[in-house]
C-alpha cells in the first residue's frame, strides 16, 4: 500500500535549513493498523503530510498503491487526497458555520460529487444519525471527532491518516475514537496509520513505527 | 451545471454568514450602479425631453434664412443680410421636388398698441400655408384664408404670451390691435408651445400683403421682395438631404454666386437639429455616467479589500478543503464566484435604488427621467465584471496558499 523509500524532507529556515526527516524507509501493507510514536520535533507530523500528499519529499521515493507520487504537480496530488485519503485532525477541523452534516458531505465535494444518502449513513456509522443538523459548536470534542471521521470515511477511501486523533479529547471520548477507528478498521479493511502520545493507544495497532530525529528508530509489532 | 452549482451554494454560504460585512462591501457597488442608473435616466430623459418638443415643431420642417453679409471681408451679423426674397421662395415652390408646402415670411418689430395696453413686438407677415408648415395649432378663433391673404385683410393671428399682455383673460378675438401704421383686427389665438426657442407663443402673424401696408418692405438691387425667412416642408423625411442639396444649387444660382462665393443663406433641417440635440445631450449622459463609473471603481476596490481579509480570515477553512481535495481551481473558482455573487447582488440593489431616484426626481417635474434597459444590463454585468476583475487577485491568493501552513492557521 505504502512504500517510502530513502525519505528526506528539508524546509529552508531562512538562510539556514531545516532537515526534518533524514532517510526514511517504511513498508505499510494494505488493510495495516500502524502507529507512529515518537517526541516532539521527530518528524512524525512530516512524516503524515508527505504520506497524505501535502507536501513533497526533498528526496527519496514514495509509491502509493504501486504508483511513485513523489514527483507529481499540485492537481495531480490533490485528486489523490480527494480520492485515497482521508484525514482525522487532532484540532478536528470542521467548518464551524456548517452543520455535522454539511461537514461530511464536504468530505465528498471534491471527491465526485455530494450525496446525501451517503453523507447520513456515515454520520450513522460514527452514532451521530441524530445530530446530522448541529453545528459543531454545539458539539463536545468528543463528538466533533466522531463528524471529522464520518467526513474522513464517506468517500471510501482506502487509506486513513489520524494526527493524534485524541490528543485535544478526555480519556473517555478518546477511547471512543479509538473504538470507532478500530472497528472501521476490522471491518473495512481500511488501511489505518496514526500518530499517537499514547502508549496504551499504540497497542491497539498492529505495529508501532518508532522516530527519532527524523528517522525510524525501531518497529514494534504488537 | 452541477459543476457550478456546488461553488455557487457555497459562495451564497459564505456571504450569507457575513450579512453586515456583506452588505457593507456590496454598499459602494451599490452606490455606484445607483448613480450610474440615475444620472443616466436623467440624462437620457432630459434628451427625450428636447426631441420631443422639436417634433411638436415638425420634424420635416426646413427653415432657410438670409446668411451673413461681408462687405469688402467685413463679416456682418447672421440673418443680417437682405438676400431671401419671395421670388426665392416661390422659385423653390416651383422648382424643388418633395416639397409639400413653402412659407416665406418677413418679420419687423413694431409697435403695438391695444385699448390701454402698449407693446413692442415682433410682427411676422406670413402666407396662409405658414400654419400648416411650422405645425401652428390654433386655441380659438382661425387662422386666416387664402382668400384673406389675396385681398390683404387686415387681420392677425396672436400668439398666447401676446394675448396675455394686451388683453388679460379677455378673448381678444374680434379685438382690435393698432400697429404702425394700421388697425388690424384679431381673428385668432394659437396654442402655446412652451417656453423654448422658435416658440410662437411671443409672436403675431399677419397676411403677408397686408404686412406690407403696415411696413415698407424693402427691395433687392434686382427689385425682389426681400423676407426675412423661408419655411418649407419636405413631403418624405428621408429626402431632406436631397431637398436641402437642391435647395442650396437653386439659391446660389438665383443670387449669381461664383464658385468660391460662400452661401449667402442658411439653411437648417429639423431633422439636423435633432441630430445636433442627440448627439450634445448624448454626451452629456455619457459624462455623467462616466462620473458616476468612478464610484463604481472605487466599490470595486472596496470589494477587492474585503476579498482578501476573507482569505485571510478563512485560511484554515481554505487549508481544510485543500486536505479534503481541493484543488487550487477549486479554490480559486469559490472566491472568483463569491466575489462576482457580492457584486451581483450589489448591482441588482442598484438598479432598484436607481430606479427609485430616478422615478423621485421625475415625479418633482423637474425632469423627466428614462430607465432604458441597455442601461440596466451594462450595469449589472459591469458590477459582475468588477467582482470578477477584483475578486480575481484575492482568489488567486487563496488558491496558492500551502495546505500545511492553512492548516496550522490560527
Amino acid at each position: 500500500m505504502i512504500k517510502l523509500r530513502d525519505i528526506t524532507k528539508v524546509y529552508p529556515m531562512g538562510k539556514r535549513e531545516l532537515t526534518v526527516l533524514r532517510g526514511i524507509s517504511v513498508d505499510i501493507e494494505k488493510g495495516e493498523l500502524v502507529a507512529i510514536m515518537g517526541p516532539s520535533g521527530s518528524g512524525k507530523s512530516t512524516m503524515l503530510n508527505l504520506i497524505g500528499c501535502l507536501d513533497k519529499p526533498t528526496s527519496g521515493n514514495y509509491y502509493l498503491e504501486g504508483k511513485e507520487v513523489s514527483r507529481l504537480n499540485g492537481r495531480e496530488l490533490a485528486g489523490i487526497r480527494a480520492n485515497k485519503i482521508g484525514f482525522v485532525f487532532q484540532t478536528f477541523n470542521l467548518l464551524p458555520r456548517l452543520s455535522a452534516l454539511a461537514n461530511v458531505e464536504l468530505g465528498m465535494r471534491y471527491a465526485g460529487g455530494v450525496d446525501r444518502a451517503k453523507a447520513l449513513e456515515a454520520l450513522e456509522r460514527v452514532g451521530l444519525a441524530d445530530r446530522a443538523n448541529h453545528r459543531p459548536t454545539e458539539m463536545s470534542g468528543g463528538e466533533m471527532q466522531r463528524v471529522a471521521i464520518a467526513r474522513a470515511l464517506v468517500k471510501n477511501p482506502p487509506l486513513i491518516l489520524a494526527d493524534e486523533p485524541t490528543g485535544n479529547l478526555d480519556s473517555r471520548s478518546g477511547a471512543e475514537i479509538i473504538s470507532i477507528l478500530t472497528s472501521l478498521h476490522a471491518e473495512q479493511g481500511i488501511t489505518l496509520l496514526m500518530i499517537t502520545h499514547d502508549a496504551n493507544i499504540a497497542h491497539h495497532c498492529q505495529r508501532i513505527i518508532h522516530l527519532m530525529d527524523g528517522q525510524v528508530e525501531r518497529e514494534e509489532q504488537v | 451545471m452541477k459543476k457550478w452549482l456546488e461553488p455557487m451554494s457555497t459562495a451564497w454560504v459564505g456571504v450569507a454568514t457575513h450579512k453586515l460585512r456583506s452588505f457593507l462591501t456590496i454598499l459602494g457597488i451599490v452606490i455606484g450602479v445607483a448613480a450610474v442608473i440615475s444620472l443616466m435616466s436623467i440624462g437620457r430623459g432630459a434628451q427625450e425631453d428636447i426631441l420631443s418638443r422639436i417634433e411638436t415643431l415638425g420634424s420635416n420642417l426646413i427653415t432657410i434664412s438670409p446668411g451673413s453679409f461681408t462687405f469688402r471681408g467685413v463679416g456682418g451679423a447672421a440673418g443680417g443680410a437682405q438676400t431671401l426674397t419671395i421670388e426665392d421662395a416661390e422659385a423653390i415652390a416651383e422648382q424643388v421636388p418633395y416639397i409639400s408646402a413653402v412659407a416665406p415670411s418677413y418679420s419687423s418689430n413694431l409697435q403695438v398698441v391695444a385699448g390701454g395696453e402698449n407693446m413692442n413686438s415682433q410682427v411676422t407677415g406670413v402666407t396662409p400655408e405658414y400654419m400648416s408648415v411650422n405645425n401652428l395649432e390654433i386655441a380659438s378663433g382661425s387662422f386666416f384664408t387664402e382668400f384673406e391673404y389675396q385681398r390683404g385683410a387686415r387681420i392677425v393671428v396672436i400668439g398666447s404670451e401676446i394675448k396675455e399682455t394686451l388683453f388679460g383673460d379677455a378673448d381678444p378675438v374680434g379685438q382690435q390691435i393698432r400697429m404702425g401704421g394700421i388697425i388690424v383686427r384679431v381673428i385668432g389665438v394659437l396654442e402655446s408651445k412652451g417656453q423654448m426657442f422658435g416658440s410662437p407663443d411671443d409672436a403675431i402673424f399677419i397676411p403677408l400683403t397686408a404686412m406690407q401696408q403696415a411696413v415698407a418692405q424693402p427691395r433687392t438691387a434686382q427689385g425682389e421682395r426681400v423676407v426675412s425667412s423661408i419655411s418649407l416642408t419636405v413631403s418624405d423625411e428621408k429626402q431632406a438631404d436631397y431637398v436641402v442639396a437642391e435647395i442650396t444649387t437653386l439659391l446660389r444660382a438665383r443670387h449669381q454666386l461664383g464658385p468660391l462665393d460662400e452661401d449667402d443663406f442658411n439653411i437648417r433641417s429639423m431633422e439636423e437639429l435633432a441630430q445636433t440635440v442627440t448627439e450634445a445631450t448624448g454626451t452629456m449622459t455619457l459624462l455623467l455616467g462616466a462620473i458616476a463609473a468612478i464610484s463604481l471603481l472605487v466599490g470595486g476596490i472596496g470589494v477587492m479589500n474585503i476579498m482578501l481579509v476573507s482569505v485571510l480570515e478563512r485560511t484554515r477553512e481554505i487549508g481544510i478543503r485543500k486536505a479534503l481535495g481541493a484543488r487550487e481551481r477549486d479554490i480559486w473558482i469559490q472566491f472568483l464566484i463569491e466575489a462576482a455573487f457580492l457584486t451581483f447582488a450589489g448591482g441588482i440593489i442598484g438598479v432598484i435604488a436607481g430606479w427609485v431616484v430616478s422615478y423621485i426626481v421625475s415625479s418633482t417635474g423637474l425632469v423627466s427621467t428614462v430607465v432604458s434597459a441597455d442601461i440596466v444590463i451594462m450595469a449589472v454585468s459591469v458590477s459582475v465584471g468588477i467582482g470578477l476583475f477584483f475578486g480575481f487577485y484575492p482568489a488567486w491568493n487563496a488558491s496558492r496558499l500551502n495546505p500545511i501552513e492553512a492548516l496550522r492557521f490560527e
